[in-house]
C-alpha cells in the first residue's frame, strides 16, 4: 500500500520499516527537512554525537555488537567528509553501515554551492556502493536497496546522498520487503563438490590448523556454533585473525590465541608448520601473512570466504570455496560426521606435542612488577575482575589494543570491536557508546591509549546526554607507545614526536563531561580501583599509569615470516635491542 | 602471452613468484547508471592496475546496459584479481575475460592524419590501399585515412605513416564480442 509523503518522511519510514532503533547523526542546513522529519516521530530514536566521525564508529560498534546494520546522518560537505574516516573503516572491516548525506539541491550540484562537495565521488572507494538520489521516484527503492547491500554477501558502508529538493518533493511511498536485486547476488551456499574434497584434505591432513577471521562474526552466532562444532569433532588447532576473536571460545584448550604480527609463538609456528590450513573468513592480509614467500610454506590451503576476490588476492590456495561461513560450515560439518571421518589420531596426537612445545614458551608473558603497573597485568586484571559481568570491549589503537586481544579472553562472538583493518585511532569511544546503545545493561569497555582517546574525547559528551556508563580503561603511557615501539625498531630510538607533553589531566576531564574519574599508578591498589570503575553506575574514564617504556611481544617484525618471532624473553631490564632486528628491506614496509 | 616481464615486487615478498605479463581484454556488462564507468576506472587506479585502453558505449537503450571494453596487463594471477574485483561492483552484471576464450574478435577504429606532397603523397595512398584504408578527408597535402582492425593492425600502419608525414593519431580503443551465438 503505498501512500503519499515527503522525501524526508520517507528515509524516517524506511528507517522504521527496516527496524531501525538507533541513527547516530549530527545536523545541518542539508538535512534539516530529515531532522524535522525525525522530530515528528518516536519510531527511530535519534543519537547526536559530537562529530560525524563519531557517528560512523557509534553505527559500527552497534553493527558489531548486534549484528544489525548501523546507521548515520550527517549533513553535506564537512558533514560527509567528517564521516569519511568511519566509512572507511567499516570498508576495511566489513561492517555493515547505512550513512544517509545530505546534499546541495539538484539545481546547484556542480556549482561549487555552500557546502557541497562531491560525496558520492569522494566516498566511491571508501563504500561498498553509494547513491545519489536524483529523482523522489526511486528514493524508496534506493533506501531499501542500501540495507539490502550493506548486510548481503560480505558486509560494508552504503551511501546514500540526497539533495534537498529531493528532501523535500512528495512522492509515493511502499514498504519494500525481499529485494530482488538487478545484479547483486552473492552466493552463499559453496560449492558442494569442493565440500567433499575439503573434508577429504582434512581426513588426509597430518597438521592441520584452523585459520578463522571477521567473516565467520559476520555470518552470525550460527557461524560461530557450526565452527565450534567443526572444530572439535575434527580435534584440529584453532587459531584467529584479530578481527575474529570470540568466534571460538579462548578457554578452550584446541585455542592457539591470535595468530599474527603480535600473535602467539603456537599460533604462528603452527601456521608455519602446518600441512593443511583451512581459512574460513579470514583474508590472508599482511599483518597475518608476515613475509609472504615464507608463508607456511609446506601447507595445502582451502579458503572458505563469501568474497570471491578474497581467495587468491594475497595467498595462492589449493581449493577455494565461495560461500557464507555458516552456510559452507553446515555442510563441512555435515559431511564430516556422516562421512564419518577421523583425523589421523597418531599424526594429530604428534601435532598436538609439537604445539604444546610452542606453547610452553609462554609467549605472552611477561615481567611483572610491584612497583609500576605493568599494562600487560592491568588488562590482565581487568579481565579477571570482569569476568562475572555481561562485557563488551572496545579499542583504540596502539600497543593496549595489541595488549587487549592478547590478555582479554573472548568466550563469544561480536563481544570484541576493534578496528582491524584500518587501525583508526579514536575508534574506541565513539564505537563502545553504539555498543552500550544495543546493550544498556551489559558492562562496556574501551581499552584505550591516552594518545588515541584525545582523538574522539567529545564522545564524552554524548555518553553523558544519553547516560550511558561507558568505561574508559587508559593505559596511559604517555607514549604513542606503539610508535616508539616502531622507532625503537627502525630508527635508532629517536622518539621523534611519539611522547606526549601537556596531556589533560584525565581525572579531570572526566569530572568535566559529569562522569567519574580515577587514576591509579600503585599495583597494589589497582583490583581495588577496577572495581570502583565496574561498580560506578555512570561513566568512566580511568586513567591507569603503566610502564612507558614497555614493548608489544612476541612481535613478527616486518619482512619476516611467522618462524622468525622476536619474543618477550629477550629482553632484558635495560631494554631489548630492537635496532637490527628489520632488514633494509624490511624498513619499507608499515 | 605478450611480453614477458616480472611482476612488479610486492613489498611483502622478497622473491616474488615469477609469472608472465599477459595483456588481456574484459568485457563488462554494466547498468548505465550515472557514477558506473568512474567506479570502473576508480577501481583500477585505486588497485593499482593498469588500463591500456578501455571503450564504453550504451549496448541496449530499454534495458539501460552499456558495454566497457577494457584491454589490462598483469600476471595471470592479478588478472583474476581483476576480474573479481570488477564483479564485486554493485552494478556489474557481468565480466568475462576475452582472452581467456581464445575466440573473441577484436577491433579498433582509427583516424590518421597524415602530411605529405609528391612521392609520399603517392607512398601513402598505395600503403592505405594495402590495409583497406578509407580516405575520409583530404588537401593537397594532406589526408585522414580511416582504418579498422585489430589494435596491431592499426600500430603496423601508423608506424608506416610516421617517416611519410604522420600529424596525429585518433583511436577508440578495442571493442570485442566473443565468436559463436552464446552472449557474455
Ligand atoms: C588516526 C590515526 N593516526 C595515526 C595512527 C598511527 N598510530 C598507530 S598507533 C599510534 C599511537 C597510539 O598511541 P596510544 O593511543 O597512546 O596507544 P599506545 O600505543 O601507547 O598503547 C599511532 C600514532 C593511527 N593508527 N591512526
Ligand atoms: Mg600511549
Amino acid at each position: 500500500m503505498a501512500r503519499h509523503m515527503t522525501g524526508a518522511e520517507m528515509v524516517v519510514e524506511a528507517l522504521k520499516d527496516q527496524g531501525v532503533e538507533f541513527v547516530f547523526g549530527y545536523p545541518g542546513g542539508a538535512v534539516l527537512p530529515i531532522y524535522d522529519a525525525i522530530f515528528h516521530q518516536d519510531n527511530v530514536r535519534h543519537i547526536l554525537v559530537r562529530h560525524e566521525q563519531g557517528a560512523a564508529h557509534a553505527a559500527e560498534g552497534y553493527a558489531r555488537s548486534s549484528g544489525k546494520v548501523g546507521v548515520l546522518l550527517v549533513t553535506s560537505g564537512p558533514g560527509a567528509t567528517n564521516a569519511i574516516t568511519g566509512l572507511t573503516d567499516a570498508m576495511m572491516d566489513s561492517i555493515p553501515l547505512v550513512c544517509i548525506t545530505g546534499q546541495v539541491p539538484t539545481h546547484l550540484i556542480g556549482s561549487d554551492a555552500f557546502q557541497e562537495c562531491d560525496t558520492t565521488g569522494i566516498t566511491r572507494n571508501c563504500t561498498k556502493h553509494n547513491y545519489l538520489v536524483r529523482r523522489i521516484e526511486d528514493l524508496p527503492r534506493i533506501l531499501h536497496e542500501a540495507f539490502y547491500i550493506a548486510s548481503a554477501g560480505r558486509p560494508g558502508p552504503v551511501v546514500v546522498d540526497i539533495p534537498k529538493d529531493v528532501q523535500f518533493a512528495s512522492g509515493a511511498y511502499a514498504v519494500q520487503k525481499n529485494i530482488q536485486h538487478k545484479t547483486y547476488h552473492p552466493q552463499l551456499k559453496g560449492d558442494l563438490e569442493r565440500v567433499r574434497h575439503a573434508i577429504e584434505m582434512m581426513a588426509a591432513a597430518k597438521k592441520p590448523i584452523f585459520y578463522t577471521g571477521g567473516g565467520v562474526i559476520n555470518s552470525g552466532p550460527n557461524a560461530s556454533a557450526l565452527l565450534r562444532e567443526l572444530v572439535r569433532a575434527s580435534g584440529f588447532p584453532i587459531t584467529s585473525t584479530l578481527m575474529g576473536l570470540g568466534a571460538y571460545p579462548a578457554s578452550d584448550t584446541q585455542w592457539l590465541g591470535m595468530l599474527g604480527m603480535h600473535g602467539s609463538f603456537e599460533a604462528n609456528n603452527a601456521m608455519h608448520d602446518c600441512d593443511l590450513m583451512i581459512c574460513v573468513g579470514a583474508r590472508f592480509d599482511d599483518r597475518i601473512t608476515g613475509r609472504l614467500d615464507a608463508f607456511s610454506p609446506r601447507s595445502k590451503k582451502i579458503h572458505i570466504d563469501i568474497d570471491p576476490s578474497s581467495i587468491n588476492k594475497n595467498v595462492k590456495v589449493d581449493l577455494g570455496i565461495v560461500g557464507d561461513c555458516a552456510h559452507v560450515l553446515e555442510d563441512m560439518v555435515r559431511l564430516w560426521r556422516t562421512g564419518s571421518h577421523r583425523a589421523d589420531q597418531a599424526a594429530l596426537a604428534k601435532w598436538w606435542g609439537a604445539i604444546d612445545g610452542w606453547r610452553a614458551r609462554k609467549s605472552f608473558g611477561f615481567r611483572n612488577s610491584d612497583k609500576i603497573i605493568k599494562p600487560q597485568h592491568a588488562v590482565k586484571r581487568l579481565y579477571e575482575l570482569t569476568r562475572g559481568h555481561d562485557v563488551y570491549i572496545t579499542t583504540e589503537v596502539g600497543q593496549h589494543q595489541m595488549w587487549a586481544a592478547q590478555h582479554f579472553a573472548f568466550e563469544e562472538p561480536n563481544r570484541w570491536m576493534t578496528s582491524g583493518g584500518l587501525g583508526t585511532m579514536g575508534y574506541g569511544l565513539p564505537a563502545a557508546v553504539g555498543v552500550q546503545l544495543a546493550h544498556p545493561k551489559s558492562l562496556v569497555i574501551d581499552i584505550a591509549g591516552e594518545a588515541s582517546i584525545l582523538m574522539n574525547m567529545q564522545e564524552m559528551s554524548t555518553a553523558a546526554q544519553y547516560r550511558l556508563p561507558v568505561k574508559i580503561f587508559i593505559l596511559n603511557n604517555q607514549y604513542m607507545g606503539m610508535v616508539r615501539q616502531w622507532q625503537e625498531l627502525l630508527h635508532g630510538g629517536r622518539y621523534s614526536e611519539s611522547y606526549t607533553d601537556s596531556l589533560p589531566d584525565f581525572v579531570k576531564l572526566a569530572e568535566a563531561y559529569g562522569a567519574h574519574g580515577i587514576r591509579c599508578s600503585d599495583p597494589t591498589r589497582l583490583d581495588g580501583a577496577i572495581k570502583e570503575m565496574i561498580d560506578t553506575p555512570k561513566a568512566v574514564i580511568f586513567d591507569c599509569l603503566v610502564d612507558q617504556k614497555e614493548n608489544c611481544f612476541p612481535m613478527i617484525p616486518s619482512g619476516k615470516a611467522h618462524n622468525e618471532m622476536i619474543m618477550a624473553e629477550l629482553e632484558d631490564d635495560a631494554g631489548i635491542e630492537l635496532e637490527n632486528v628489520i632488514d633494509e628491506k624490511g624498513k619499507m614496509l608499515v | 602471452m605478450m611480453k614477458t616481464l616480472t611482476a612488479p615486487p610486492s613489498p611483502y615478498s622478497s622473491a616474488t613468484i615469477r609469472s608472465s605479463i599477459e595483456r588481456h581484454t574484459l568485457s563488462v556488462l554494466v547498468d548505465n547508471e550515472p557514477g558506473v564507468l568512474a567506479r570502473v576506472v576508480g577501481l583500477f587506479s585505486g588497485r593499482g592496475y593498469n588500463i591500456e585502453s578501455l571503450t564504453v558505449a550504451e549496448v541496449a537503450h530499454e534495458a539501460q546496459l552499456s558495454r566497457i571494453t577494457i584491454v589490462t596487463s598483469g600476471t595471470p594471477e592479478i588478472i583474476e584479481q581483476i576480474r573479481h574485483q570488477l564483479e564485486r561492483l554493485v552494478p556489474i552484471h557481468a565480466v568475462k575475460d576475452l582472452t581467456l576464450t581464445v575466440r573473441a574478435i577484436e577491433r579498433e577504429l582509427a583516424m590518421i592524419k597524415v602530411r605529405g606532397k609528391g612521392e609520399n603523397r603517392v607512398e601513402a595512398m598505395n600503403l592505405a590501399e594495402a590495409f583497406r584504408a578509407k580516405v575520409i578527408d583530404a588537401t593537397v597535402e594532406s589526408f585522414i585515412f580511416e582504418l579498422t582492425g585489430a589494435p596491431q593492425k592499426i600500430d603496423d600502419f601508423v608506424s608506416l605513416m610516421r617517416p611519410i608525414g604522420l600529424v596525429e593519431v585518433s583511436r577508440t580503443g578495442v571493442a570485442a564480442i566473443s565468436r559463436g551465438q552464446e552472449p557474455i
